[in-house]
Order: structure tokens, then sequence, then C-alpha cells
């Protein structure tokens, strides 16, 4: 029952966010609706056992990511709120086509009984009652455990995909060619 | 009533399908570049779900695979972004058609 309760509000709570991100004129608050959704989605984590991911979604995407955009949105200045019609004008009924399309073919997996195909039941894919196994809990330690040892190289890997982005956000950030490099002088 | 797999599988949907309608529907690059990151994140609940549903700490284990990619996609996107806004001043994807033939 606690649980029910839950999924609804934090349900809420991330589609809410979600909307608000894609609808907000202004990138500022549209920012906010993605770190409601953010958070929902960490305890939505937590609720699932998933300790660290939550701790780590918090951390890294709510913490270091949306700074990240929001100081991106301050620097390309946030007084040009957007109206909604952007010019866009044949593309928006196509985003409802599309949309349109896929609605068309989950109400038509719902109609011929085949729900189980979006929401992955294993219990109604394999058509027998087979027992439901124990969540794993994604502590740090267990989660340590088997970054070391089943998933080394992936975990090496990433460290060096980190510094390569890094350098690459930096170069990209500093480096500017001689020609223009006046020209943002007099501007500054 | 309890909460099964699926009601959290069905939410993820719902959110990755928010997140596609936010990427066909803005044309500022920042905004479409959050609702990829939406996307990301719906893609991410779906393996927390199903390590759960299965048993193992694999989902888990991906989750954190796809957080890393995804800060470091973050931090070179938005560079990129900021650079295009230095020399154009427009964060409008539409105002780039320098290469459209």
């Amino acid at each position: 029952m606690v649980e029910l309760i839950l999924f609804v509000v934090l349900s809420t709570v991330v589609i809410g966010g979600a909307l608000s991100m894609i609808l907000g004129r202004n990138p500022v608050y549209a920012a906010m609706g993605m770190l409601a959704t953010l958070f929902g989605l960490a305890v939505i984590y937590v609720i699932q056992l998933a300790h660290f991911v939550a701790v780590v979604q918090v951390i890294v995407y709510a913490g270091a990511v949306m700074t990240l955009f929001l100081f991106v949105i301050m620097f390309i200045g946030v007084d040009k709120a957007q109206s909604l019609d952007e010019g866009l004008a044949w593309q928006r009924p196509a985003v409802l086509g599309v949309v349109a399309a896929i609605l068309a073919m989950v109400g038509g997996l719902v109609l011929s009984g085949r729900w189980e195909w979006i929401t992955a039941d294993r219990v109604a894919l394999s058509g027998q009652v087979i027992e439901i196994p124990v969540p794993p809990n994604g502590t740090i330690e267990s989660i340590g455990e088997s970054l070391i040892n089943r998933w080394l190289l992936p975990f090496e890997a990433t460290a060096v995909l980190l510094i390569i982005a890094s350098v690459g956000a930096i170069v990209l950030a500093f480096y500017r060619p001689r020609r223009l490099q006046s020209v943002g002088d007099d501007a500054e | 009533m309890t909460v099964t797999p699926d009601w959290y599988m069905t939410l993820a949907a719902v959110l990755f399908l928010i997140g596609t309608i936010g990427l066909l529907l803005r044309n500022n690059a920042l905004m479409m570049f959050m609702s990829v990151e939406l996307m990301l994140n719906a893609v991410n609940l779906t393996f927390v779900t199903a390590g759960g549903a299965v048993g193992n700490l694999d989902g888990q284990m991906a989750v954190f695979f796809v957080l890393v990619v995804a800060a470091a996609e973050v931090a070179v996107g938005l560079a990129i972004i900021v650079s295009v806004f230095r020399s154009r001043s427009t964060a409008t994807v539409d105002d780039l058609a320098e290469l459209k033939g």
C-alpha cells in the first residue's frame, strides 16, 4: 500500500517535471522541471533497492549535469524567453503524426493482448508460473565488488572516456582560431 | 494492489515518449539536449527495473556506465553549443544551415 502511494506521487512528480521541461518557454524553468524528474527517479531507485544508483543520480545528474546546463543557459541568455511557435511550420503536425503512430502501436499491442511485450512481465511472457527472484540489494559494497571483478575492463575504459571528454571540452572552450581571437578580444 | 515491475516499465515508456516529443518539438539546441537526457533517464529506469526483476546486479552496473557516458556527452555537447553560440550568437538549430545544398 505504501509502495502504491509512493508510486502514484513519484510518477506524478516525474511526468509533471518532464512535461514542464518540454513545454517550458523559459529555459531555466525547463531545467527546474528536469531537476524534479531527476529527483523523483532517484527516489524510485531507492524504492527498488538501487541505493548506489540513487546516490550517483543525485550527485552526477542533479548536481553536476544540471549545474552545467544552468551555467550554459545563463551564458547563452535567459532573457530570450522563447515563444513555443519557433517557426516550425510543418514539423508540428509531423510530430503529432509520429506520436499518434506510436500510440496506435501501443494500442494495438494492448488490444491484441500483448501488453507484456512492453512491460516485459516475465510471468506473462513465459506463459508459466516462475518464481520471482529476490531483487538485488545495490549497496556500494556489492556494486564495487561487481565493478572490480566482473566489469574491470569497462570500468577502466570509462576512465579513458572521461579524460578524453574533459580534454575535448577544454579544447572546445578555449581554442579559437587567430582570426576570430582578435574579434573576440574587441568584443570583450 | 501491489506495484509490480511492469508499472515502472510503463512509467519509463511514458518518460521516453515525452523525451522523444521534446526532441522533435523544440528547435533550441539546449532543450533538445535536455530531451535526450530525459530519454537516457527513461532507459536507466528500465535497466534498474529489469535488473531487479531478474534478480541480478548487472542492470545497475549498466546504469552506472550509462551515467558515465551521459556525463561525458554533456560536457562535450555543451562545449560545442557554447562555441557555436560564440561564433554565431544563436542556439537555434534552424539557423545553422551553412551545409544546406
